[in-house]
């Protein structure tokens, strides 16, 4: 049976369904040690030729470490990682046909921006005239055809960025690293430049590996994110299926707004279940299968923008719960309703603003009611 | 900038005292005493005291200096081309100080770069141990390398124990001590601005040069030995200038045959008692010191235009 997609698919591509594919990527069982911290914690992890990757999390959680172990800064303690079928162990930094895109740029300060591109090829050998073809190429690829002859600290911030990811892939790597890329530049030229990666790496067929922690920045470029925490990888999935269908709190709660309520299982039938909150003491009724046995304690998350409210009560008393707005959050696109239920409890509700005349526009300390589709949220047992 | 005010900055009293100060330190204690060498240079040896001719008595007045301003002369300054030991002296100065620089800087990069690339919390050590001879006196120090390099001094002793050598080598007393002495006693003066320049170099460009295909041993010459130029300039400075002048290490540790300037001035003030040939000796040095600077100066500026 196919599976049904959740959210947009980007294109026809999903060899991570596909049992014969062969990944590009792995990562077999890797562990790494700083000290008494872990910072990689048994890790396995299967990247396809092709693929816009992200590694996802906050900081501390060994995203970086991954990728530095890929591109060969650091040595894992255990476990092994292979590239294209080739086991890098003991293969030096130099020597792998990955490049990284800093997140500092690391640009050197006493090259041209043309001889910071050409450094790599250099490196290999390449004939001169090739290497100006090649250098003129990138440059127009990122757009910098007038800056060749400027000093990185010439440059802005956004240029510098440029620079850095046309050094990167002017050696066509077989594999591109972007660490944090787009963390220093201002909010407009970010979302332009993940379009404009998103494009280029579809343009060149390149693997690209993205470290960040800008859940957005996953979200809007990633073919697929892994969520990680503590060293160790929490999900795997597609941008969709991570906001739609978490796996777990911690995913959750980690990429955008939730509200999260423990609930009783009261009866299981098939694929649906029904749960009781323990808080508000609300029915939910979902269309969902859960693997607890009734009394078990899960948690019903559920999206703030999947919540309706209303003034009117709904029909019937199940997926549905009232309250008092305490605080509204206007955002301009969205407003944001804090309502609290019971024990002081917030349940959040995001309504966009539509029209800019609303009749009787929902205030504060007003008494409103919050209900949901069935299968608007999803359960989590962990 | 164009759209900043291009009003001159206005400065208060205070402001005026604070920019007075160094600039009258160096006015006293720098250009006036330069002033005095200068026109002792300019005057005639005399058997009297101050042992120099013409001198400026305050009692004659306006007419006295007038006169006395007449009386002087460059004289001193066409004896110093005339006689070929001030012309080999300078020579020889600038070559000791120019090899006992390089050898310094060969020496000095590798213990800075140590330095630079050693785990943070031993930097703070290794910095101490750089500076810690400076606690024993500069002429103690040069003195116990007589010690050593004499023929049976503990270098002559160690080799033959060894059995390296059969007789003692004469190092004391040759410009080889030289060298040694003046690499030991500069080399903190290269090793410190160096160690600040290669400690403050970002560690991720090597990691970048490394993720390009640039082995380890490349980067070292195409990104850290270019980026250390800064650093290298500046300590190379900080031991060419005082070596040029020196004249303690070369009286100690050198032989009859090692032509320091410093030594040649020392003779000329001390055991000729000329003072106007001495003077002329150190203006002349002093000009030969100050290009250099200016030099170094100028470099400097380039560098913080660029922002290294």
């Amino acid at each position: 049976m196919a599976k049904k997609p959740i959210g947009p698919v980007r294109r026809d591509f999903a060899p991570w369904d596909d049992p014969q594919a062969r990944p590009y990527i792995e990562f077999r069982n890797v562990t790494k040690k700083f000290g008494d911290f872990t910072a990689v914690d048994d890790l396995s992890l299967k990247i396809y030729e092709r693929e816009f990757f992200a590694l996802l999390g906050g900081s501390g959680c060994g995203k970086t470490t991954m990728m530095r172990m890929l591109a060969g800064f650091e040595t894992p303690n255990a476990g092994e990682i292979f590239l294209d079928g080739q086991n890098l162990a003991g293969v030096p930094p130099y020597k792998r046909p990955v490049n990284m895109m800093f997140q500092s740029y690391a640009l050197f300060p006493h090259m041209s921006v043309e001889a910071n591109i050409a450094f790599g090829l250099k490196q290999e050998g390449m004939p001169k005239d090739e290497i100006a073809e090649r250098v003129a190429e990138m440059l127009k690829l990122v757009k910098l055809q007038d800056f060749a002859k400027r000093k990185p600290h010439q440059l802005s911030g956004g240029q510098r960025q440029r620079v850095a990811l046309a050094r990167s892939l002017a050696k066509k790597p077989k594999v591109l690293l972007l660490d944090e890329p787009l963390g220093a530049l201002d909010r407009k030229l970010r979302e332009e430049t993940q379009f404009e990666l998103t494009d280029l790496q579809y343009e060149l067929g390149m693997t690209f590996l993205i470290v960040t922690h800008d859940q957005e920045e996953a979200m809007t470029m990633a073919d697929r994110i892994a969520v990680m925490d503590r060293g160790r990888i929490i999900q795997i999935a597609s941008p969709a299926e991570i906001y739609e269908v978490p796996n777990s709190r911690f995913v959750a709660d980690f990429i955008g707004d939730i509200n999260l309520m423990e609930c009783k299982v009261t009866a299981r039938n098939g694929d649906t279940c029904r749960l009781q909150s323990v808080e508000f003491g609300c029915e939910i009724d979902t269309a969902q299968a859960v693997d607890a046995a009734v009394g078990d304690t899960v948690w019903f998350a559920i999206r703030p923008e999947k919540v309706r409210i209303s003034f009117d009560e709904p029909e019937s008393r199940v997926n549905a719960v009232t309250g008092e707005v305490w605080d509204i959050a206007y955002l301009g696109d969205v407003s944001i309703y804090h309502t609290h239920i019971a024990n002081e409890q917030t349940v959040r509700a995001t309504v966009a603003n539509r029209s800019r005349v609303v009749e009787r526009p929902v205030g504060w300390d007003d008494k409103v009611w919050l209900s949901w589709d069935r299968d608007a949220g999803v359960i989590l047992t962990r | 900038m164009p759209d900043q005010v291009s009003a001159k900055p206005r400065r208060s009293i205070g402001g005026w005292l604070l920019i007075a100060l160094p600039y009258s330190w160096l006015l006293f204690f720098f250009l006036a005493p330069f002033f005095i060498v200068f026109k002792i240079s300019l005057s005639e040896i005399a058997v009297a005291i101050p042992p120099y001719t013409p001198t400026f008595d305050p009692a004659t007045g306006w007419r006295g200096l007038v006169k006395m301003l007449g009386d002087l002369s460059f004289e001193n300054y066409v004896w110093l081309t005339r006689d070929s030991l001030y012309w080999k002296s300078y020579l020889s100065s600038v070559s000791i100080a120019a090899v006992s620089t390089l050898i310094t800087l060969v020496v000095g990069f590798p213990i800075a770069y140590g330095m630079a690339r050693a785990p943070t919390e031993w930097r703070t050590t290794l910095l101490m141990l750089v500076i810690l001879p400076f606690w024993t006196s500069f002429l103690i120090r040069v003195y116990a390398w007589i010690g050593i390099l004499k023929n049976e001094g503990l270098l002559n002793q160690f080799l033959m124990w060894l059995g390296l050598i059969d007789q003692p080598m004469t190092i004391l007393n040759t410009n080889i001590a030289v060298y040694i002495g003046i690499v030991y006693s500069y080399l903190p003066f290269l090793v410190l601005p160096l160690y600040a320049n290669l400690e403050k170099m970002d560690a991720s460009l090597l990691e970048a040069a490394a993720d390009l295909g640039c082995p380890p041993w490349r980067s070292f010459w195409t990104i850290t030995v270019p980026l250390a130029i800064p650093g290298v300039i500046a300590g190379c400075f900080l031991v060419f200038i005082p070596a040029v002048g020196e004249f303690v290490i070369p009286d100690l540790l050198g032989g009859s045959e090692t032509l320091m300037i410093g030594k040649t001035l020392w003779t000329e003030f001390f055991t000729n008692r000329d003072w106007p040939v001495s003077s002329a000796v150190a203006v002349i040095l002093l000009l030969i010191l100050v290009v250099p600077i200016v030099l170094f100066q100028n470099q400097q500026q380039k560098a913080a235009e660029k922002g290294l």
